[in-house]
């Protein structure tokens, strides 16, 4: 317990001390994990509409499948990547191995699929309320996607949150296919294997702790956006 | 405008299965151009599929529904729910919405759009987003809406149920507007001073059959048919 | 911005939506950092752990303007990247294997760079009776007293090189071993981390060690047998298997190290004035 005190006290000295190569670290971690999240709500967004929406046979079957897919183990993600990516895999004249680029990729694969699937259920409910409606007014299935999308924006940021939350916490796929390269792919989450790794217990919790508080305040971020934006719509 | 075709709508025993039970029942109804209609009949009667299923939102399990052509193209239709539902996005932009998926281009939609707007009494209300008006206004936006696309039939499924008396006054106003400029009124309602008030003639419908077509005034004194005698003495005849 | 985006919709429909996306992706993501002239280098954990990186690549950026990015994985798998062409030099600590590497037309030439030693830690008690200086009687005794050790069990040299102290002690560790043999499967830290966390023994290189923090009750209880050397080699993967491979700025990534600057710089990292690694390049490898 003494131990979680001092590594609290070390991560807010962390912070204090400005670190360039922490905030370097820091700043990585989001662009990447933003760029993921982005990235995979362009991918989950629309698919986890068009199968909300959609009347099409394997509806059912790609349903279960994406469900499952929410328990994607990363470091299978992060094989598959690193055996795509590799200079002997079929993307491997790309050469983006062991740099930012494939970091997203991996996590793009891992959040794409959990936006996908909870878009679905949100897009879903959506689609209940507006079948009628939309119908009535002449909008086909494939045009009411983007409708939707956009009305259902306030909890769909919700829904892309966790996906941004995914590729934070991520470690398993980004020390695989990043190679956790100082100043190049080290992120928060590498960066605390590899400090745990080096016995530094009390470094890699204070890493943790300032991870922890990045997220939660673009959590908080968009959770005001959201609130702000969400009583002036209703 | 919608003078010359003879009929604008047909359900041609039209029967709809839901559920196993049989909403609809061989029913048949042709509406020409003209007077506004009425369709009474006890809940679970079939009002509201039969609304519709001429609308075109719920297939038949038999039969057919015709339209009517007006002017070389069969005629335009829209429909008002008892909920109305908005999107998010300002009143504007909801009418805005339904006028560029039925393909029309700037800047008639924004003119076409404020015209509508104007003729419920909403423009003060433009800017707002439509999900936070009342629910009076909101229906009064979902007529707007609705009349943006210049439909010759306006379907309406108990359009004033979930409002208070003033709305629904402002809702009846508007709707006999409507349909004072030609627009065909088809119409739902629990509320037979409102069917008195807006009806020229009534449709009854029971157990899923088109029973009675009469003129308004007749019906409330004289209803041709014992189940309509006595939904109108306030009995369920079941 | 916020206001417009309905209206983007409405031109652009899911196409704008999705190039948008696209577009901040690529916006997202920052450039290569240092200059376009980078190699990237796959090493072993031991030695980034060790913070010898730290110290050297900085040095070599400095005289010849290249990045070296290292990948630091265990000596096997290091070999395997090599051997997929993911990397432009290795930087590793396996002999045989490395030999190997280089006989199968993988690598180009092997040099001998530096060396540093293994030791065996364990418990401050020390109940086998390890203490001492020879690797082969202490690994004998922790098999004799059933005594918790802590393996990487990864194939990494350091795993290779434990193997083989235990094939000296007349055991055969893939029938030989009991419960009290427990396979981490991980890198050196995790190991030392496990081993910490059990009071095991365990066989690590010095230069992690020092730079270990969470130590607990382990000691170091056998050094400064001379089997215990772990030599270290540099290699060109070889471009005629991977044509993309880097070789001019990889053969100077590995000049240098051979060079007196390298050897210097490598005899110059210390933890608590402790050198780590000593530099043994031979001229012309």
């Amino acid at each position: 317990m003494f131990e979680i005190f001092a590594s609290l006290g070390e991560a807010l000295a962390l912070i204090g001390g400005a670190d360039p190569a922490l905030a370097g670290i820091v700043v990585l971690s989001l662009e990447l994990s933003l760029a993921a999240a982005v990235a995979g709500a362009a991918i989950g967004l629309p698919l986890g509409a068009l199968i909300a929406v959609g009347r099409f046979p394997g509806r059912r079957t790609l349903i279960v499948t994406l469900n499952a897919l929410l328990g994607l183990p990363s470091v299978v993600v992060g094989l598959v990547v690193y055996l795509l990516l590799s200079r002997a895999g079929p993307l491997g004249s790309l050469g983006i191995l062991f740099t930012p680029a494939a970091i997203v990729v991996a996590q793009t694969l891992l959040v794409a699929p959990i936006v996908a699937a909870l878009a679905r259920q949100v897009a879903e409910d959506a689609w209940r309320e507006y079948e009628e409606q939309l119908t009535s007014l002449g909008v086909s299935r494939l045009r009411a996607v983007p409708t939707i999308l956009w009305d259902a924006r306030f909890s769909l940021l919700t829904v892309v949150l966790a996906g941004f939350g995914r590729a934070a916490s991520e470690v398993g796929a980004v020390m695989i296919v990043g190679g956790n390269i100082d100043g190049v792919t080290r992120v928060m989450t590498t960066a605390i294997a590899l400090e745990t790794s080096k016995g530094d217990l009390p470094l890699a919790l204070a890493l943790g702790a300032i991870l922890i508080l990045v997220v939660l305040a673009v959590n908080a971020g968009v959770f005001a956006i959201r609130e702000w934006s969400a009583r002036r719509h209703g | 405008m919608a003078e010359r075709a003879s009929f604008l709508v047909e359900a041609r025993g039209v029967s709809v299965a839901l559920g196993g039970t049989l909403a609809l029942d061989r029913a048949s109804l042709r509406l020409e151009p003209g007077p506004r209609t009425v369709v009474l009949g006890a809940n679970g009667a079939g009002k509201s599929v039969l609304l519709r299923t001429l609308h075109g939102l719920i297939a038949p399990t038999a039969g057919v529904v015709a339209w009517g052509d007006v002017d070389g193209r069969p005629a335009r239709q829209a429909m008002v729910f008892q909920r109305p539902v908005m999107l998010r996005r300002s009143a504007l932009a909801n009418i805005g919405y339904a006028l560029a998926v039925n393909g029309v281009a700037e800047p008639q939609r924004s003119r076409r759009a404020a015209a509508a707007l104007a003729r419920v009494g909403l423009t003060a209300l433009a800017g707002r987003p439509a999900r936070v008006l009342s629910g009076g206004e909101q229906q009064r936006l979902a007529l707007a809406r609705a009349w943006s696309l210049e439909p010759e039939v306006l379907f309406l499924d108990e359009p004033t149920a979930s409002l208070d008396p003033g709305a629904t006054a402002e809702v009846e106003r508007v709707i006999a507007s409507f349909a004072a400029e030609g627009t065909r009124i088809v119409m739902t309602t629990h509320n037979l001073g409102q069917a008195r008030r807006l009806a020229d003639e009534i449709v009854f419908i029971h157990a899923g059959r088109v029973t009675e077509r009469t003129a308004a005034d007749r019906f409330f004194v004289q209803p041709g048919s014992t189940e309509a005698s006595l939904f109108l003495q306030g009995e369920i005849p079941w | 911005m916020v206001m417009n985006l309905p209206r983007a919709f409405r031109h652009f429909g899911l196409a704008g939506i999705a190039a948008a996306a696209a577009a901040t992706t690529l916006l997202a993501v920052p450039p290569a950092r240092a200059a376009d002239r980078y190699i990237t280098v796959a090493s072993t954990t031991s030695t980034e752990q060790s913070g010898l990186f730290k110290q050297l690549l900085p040095e070599f950026e400095k005289a010849s303007g290249i990045e070296a990015r290292v990948v630091a994985l265990g000596t096997g798998q290091a070999l395997d990247m090599g051997r997929r062409g993911d990397a432009d030099v290795l930087f590793v600590h396996d002999q045989v294997a490395e030999e190997k590497f280089v006989s199968d037309g993988y690598g180009v030439k092997r040099f001998e760079v530096m060396y540093n030693d293994f030791v065996i830690v364990g418990p401050r008690e020390d109940p086998a009776k390890t203490r001492g200086g020879d690797v082969v009687a202490g690994l004998k005794a922790i098999a004799a007293a059933r005594a918790p050790f802590a393996s990487r069990a990864d194939k990494s040299g350091t795993h290779a090189a434990e193997l083989r102290y235990w094939k000296a002690a007349g055991m055969d560790m893939a029938k030989d071993k009991g419960p009290w043999y427990r396979e981490t499967g991980s890198g050196m830290g995790p190991t030392l981390n496990t081993a910490s966390g059990m009071n095991a023994y365990a066989l690590t290189d010095r230069g992690t060690w020092l730079n270990f923090k969470n130590r607990g009750d382990l000691v170091i209880l056998v050094e400064g047998d001379k089997r215990l050397f772990n030599q270290y080699g540099v290699m060109l993967v070889n471009p005629a298997k991977h044509a993309h491979v880097k070789q001019e700025a990889g053969r100077k990534f590995i000049d240098w190290l051979v060079s007196p600057a390298g050897q210097s710089a490598i005899a110059a990292y210390k933890i608590g004035g402790e050198q780590l690694f000593f530099p043994n390049a031979k001229p012309g490898g």
